[in-house]
């Protein structure tokens, strides 16, 4: 494994990041940005990551928590037969919620689709998230009110929507209009050799808009490793482009937390794009349908069990005297009542009327859709003749 | 933590008109390509929000001149050139569309589209289903399309049945230059995504601009949803749109000198089709041809004469005949004559039709 960036340890405690490792890169200078080194971006790392108080160390801790019980909570529904499928996202929890507490509420977030731990930080009710797997809607909740997008399942085709998002607030700032600063997409690994993900790297390049690319490494793209995806470190695929990245240890709540700072400062700056790449691992399957064993190995997952997010910022939180057993009790009697909420809910939601599948198609009356509805109609009709 | 939480609320895209108020309706006639792009420079004059992104539409004003004079008019940043890449053109636009802008793309030819077919039927066609309407994706393609003009491959083609078939999507294609100028402006203002279908062996044929454009709401929906009656017949209907139209009103007028009166209509829209506007035409004629550049097999004429024989089935005097492309790759273009639904073989069918 390259280099990256670690501010917390597996063990729990924390260490100064090593400005010569070759976890930074900038293939351009640019003369708005602060002089690009690697020794620069160590005392901004730092600074953004002692910003981080213990309150926040805990509120992060309960968000990786709840997230984990949710997905375990989904996960076992699947296979009761209450989802048509799920995507997990255990193991993932750090670099999730540490880039979005990092995320201003404002600025718009595009997922791709194992997100829910971002979910869980942008507020949405977890539970939002089932009808999309359970198969009774396709998305579940309105993208407005969290500027949290709907999942995407087309891999990779969501970072160009990100990009023009990125440019229509770049296109506001030239209209004297205020708004947010940046937009950030998250995409794995395997979406790095889609041709959009390129593209969206080439747009966001060109045009110099404040978006920010948010790579997780998991390791896997269902049963393919990353090797066969890149021959290089995915984020030094930035370099080409002319994007300036870091790669992080994303089962590091502290690094993903205060790379997302630094990019999202930096972007602010100079208006420009920026990718992390946070190394993670997948824990559970690529999704429910999914058997892990046919294709790695019981040694690989044993080694990032012990990397595992919440146990070291656990550790941390413990060791620095800032969570008791009281706390952490308390978080996990919240993740065990989000569990027999997600449950409930489950089991309790369920689709409309058939004739909702006409709705919202086109958001203006159709011809064509009326003609079907009205033929549905007069199906209806004739067999209650 | 610092990271900021709360920022200022953004306010939505304004509509404002440019500082010079919307350029006068040319009263001269004006080929097809000056319409549309006196249609684009109403609708940026009306609306800042809308955005021209494609490849060579800059400084070179477009491969037809379609955008021509836009970008000096309006600036760079909102009549931008593109990297070349057709899906990072459509997947951006839909990142415009829900920041709130409407952006209207071009794709330099027919043939060049298929990069971007993912953007369009799962992305763009989608959204709005997906979202439960939450969210609007307001991006018009522009495609110039169609055969006719001796190009080489990948150049000429009618692809359009491949998108009718995608949900969500409404499909349109001007047969004139009044048609081209006021549709243009419908279609930016539609909040639903439009597919606008530009024949580009039309581009040089001019034509009279209406006076006004009707961007209602309900105008707009009704602006791009129904056919048009271009010339009353008893005897037989010809049924076609963009490109063809013409080649029928030839037709009709050929077959008049042979004492056959031929009603010719012009669907104007492929998705939806307007089967009420053919079917009452049928009622009254009894026949119907319909023609198109785009193969017949499985193309739009098919989807018509199915449904017109579901609608007035004992109206019909006679099969429903389609003429056009052949389930071939577009042929080279000493072939395309042949290949294209010219007015030999429209005849032939309206003859084989009065047969019956």
């Amino acid at each position: 494994m390259s280099e990256f960036l670690q501010l917390l340890t597996p063990a729990g405690t924390r260490v100064a990041p090593d400005p010569g490792a070759g976890w930074y890169g900038d293939p351009v200078a640019r003369p708005a940005a602060d002089p690009a080194t690697a020794h620069h971006a160590v005392e901004q790392l730092a600074a953004h990551a002692a910003e981080l108080s213990p309150s926040d160390l805990r509120v992060a801790y309960r968000h990786m928590v709840l997230t984990r019980a949710f997905d375990r909570e989904a996960t076992s529904l699947q296979r009761q037969g209450e989802l048509g499928l799920w995507v997990p996202s255990l193991g993932q929890e750090a670099a999730q919620v540490g880039s979005a507490m990092a995320t201003p509420a404002t600025d718009m977030v595009y997922p791709s689709y194992r997100e829910h731990g971002v979910a869980q930080v942008r507020g949405l009710d977890l539970r939002d998230i089932i009808p999309v797997f359970r198969g009774t809607r396709h998305g579940g909740w309105d993208p407005r009110a969290y500027n949290f997008h709907i999942y995407t399942f087309v891999i990779g085709a969501h970072t160009l929507h990100a990009v023009g998002h990125a440019m229509a607030l770049q296109q506001d700032r030239r209209r004297g209009l205020e708004g947010p600063a940046a937009v950030t997409v998250y995409f794995g690994d395997g979406a790095t050799s889609q041709g959009d993900v390129n593209e969206a790297l080439v747009f966001a390049s060109s045009a110099q808009v404040p978006v920010l690319f948010l790579l997780q490494n998991n390791h896997w793209a269902i049963s393919v490793p990353t090797t066969t995806q890149s021959r290089v470190p995915l984020a030094n695929r930035a370099d080409g482009f002319g994007v300036p990245h870091l790669r992080v240890d994303g089962n590091d709540l502290i690094a993903s937390y205060a790379a997302t700072r630094y990019a999202l400062t930096r972007m602010a700056a100079d208006g420009g794009p920026f990718l992390i790449e946070f190394v993670t691992y997948r824990m559970g399957a690529h999704t429910t349908s999914d058997d892990p064993t046919r294709y790695r190995s019981r040694e690989e997952e044993d080694a990032w069990r012990a990397r595992d997010p919440i146990a070291r910022l656990r550790t941390l939180l413990t060791d620095e005297g800032e969570a008791d057993e009281d706390f952490l009790a308390a978080v996990d009697a919240e993740a065990h009542e989000l569990g027999a909420s997600v449950r409930e809910f489950t089991r309790a939601n369920a689709a409309g009327e058939f004739p909702e599948v006409f709705d919202n198609v086109y958001a203006t009356p159709n011809l064509q859709v009326d003609h079907e509805r009205a033929t549905w109609d007069a199906y209806l009709a004739r067999g209650e003749a | 933590m610092n990271a900021p939480v709360v920022a200022p609320e953004r306010k939505g895209p304004a509509t404002a008109i440019h500082p010079g108020g919307p350029a006068p309706v040319p009263t001269s006639p004006l080929p097809m390509a000056q319409a549309i792009n006196a249609g684009l420079r109403a609708a940026m004059g009306r609306d800042e929000t809308v955005i021209l992104m494609g490849e060579d539409i800059g400084r070179l004003g477009g491969v037809f001149r379609v955008t021509d004079g836009l970008q000096a008019e309006f600036g760079e940043d909102r009549v931008r050139d593109t990297p070349l890449a057709e899906s990072g053109i459509v997947g951006t636009a839909i990142g415009m569309a829900l920041a709130g802008y409407r952006p209207v793309v071009e794709i330099q030819f027919d043939g060049f589209i298929f990069p971007a077919f993912d953007q369009i039927t799962t992305q763009l066609a989608k959204l709005h289903y997906r979202s439960g309407g939450d969210v609007e994706v307001p991006v018009v393609i522009r495609v110039p399309y169609g055969g006719d003009i001796g190009a080489i491959e990948h150049h000429s083609e009618s692809p359009e049945a491949l998108f009718a078939h995608t949900a969500g999507l409404r499909v349109v294609s001007p047969s004139s230059s009044a048609d081209a100028f006021t549709m243009i402006q419908q279609a930016i203002a539609s909040p639903d995504p439009v597919l606008f279908l530009e024949p580009k062996a039309r581009y040089w044929s001019r034509g009279e601009l209406p006076a006004t454009v009707d961007l209602t709401p309900d105008g707009v929906v009704a602006g791009l949803s129904h056919a048009r009656t271009v010339r009353s017949g008893t005897d037989v209907t010809l049924a076609g749109y963009g490109p063809t139209v013409a080649t029928l009103l030839k037709a009709a007028a050929a077959a008049a000198e042979d004492g056959v009166s031929a009603e010719v209509i012009d669907l104007r829209s492929i998705s939806p089709l307007d089967v009420d506007a053919v079917a009452a035409s049928v009622r009254r004629t009894g026949r119907l041809v319909v023609a198109h550049e785009a193969p017949t097999y499985f193309g739009p004429g098919a989807e018509l004469a199915a449904r017109v024989s579901e609608e007035c089935f004992y109206a019909l005097e006679a099969p429903v005949l389609r003429v056009g492309g052949f389930h071939t790759p577009y042929p080279a273009n000493r072939h395309e004559h042949d290949y294209l639904p010219n007015l030999d073989r429209i005849l032939d069918a309206v003859g084989r039709s009065l047969d019956h």
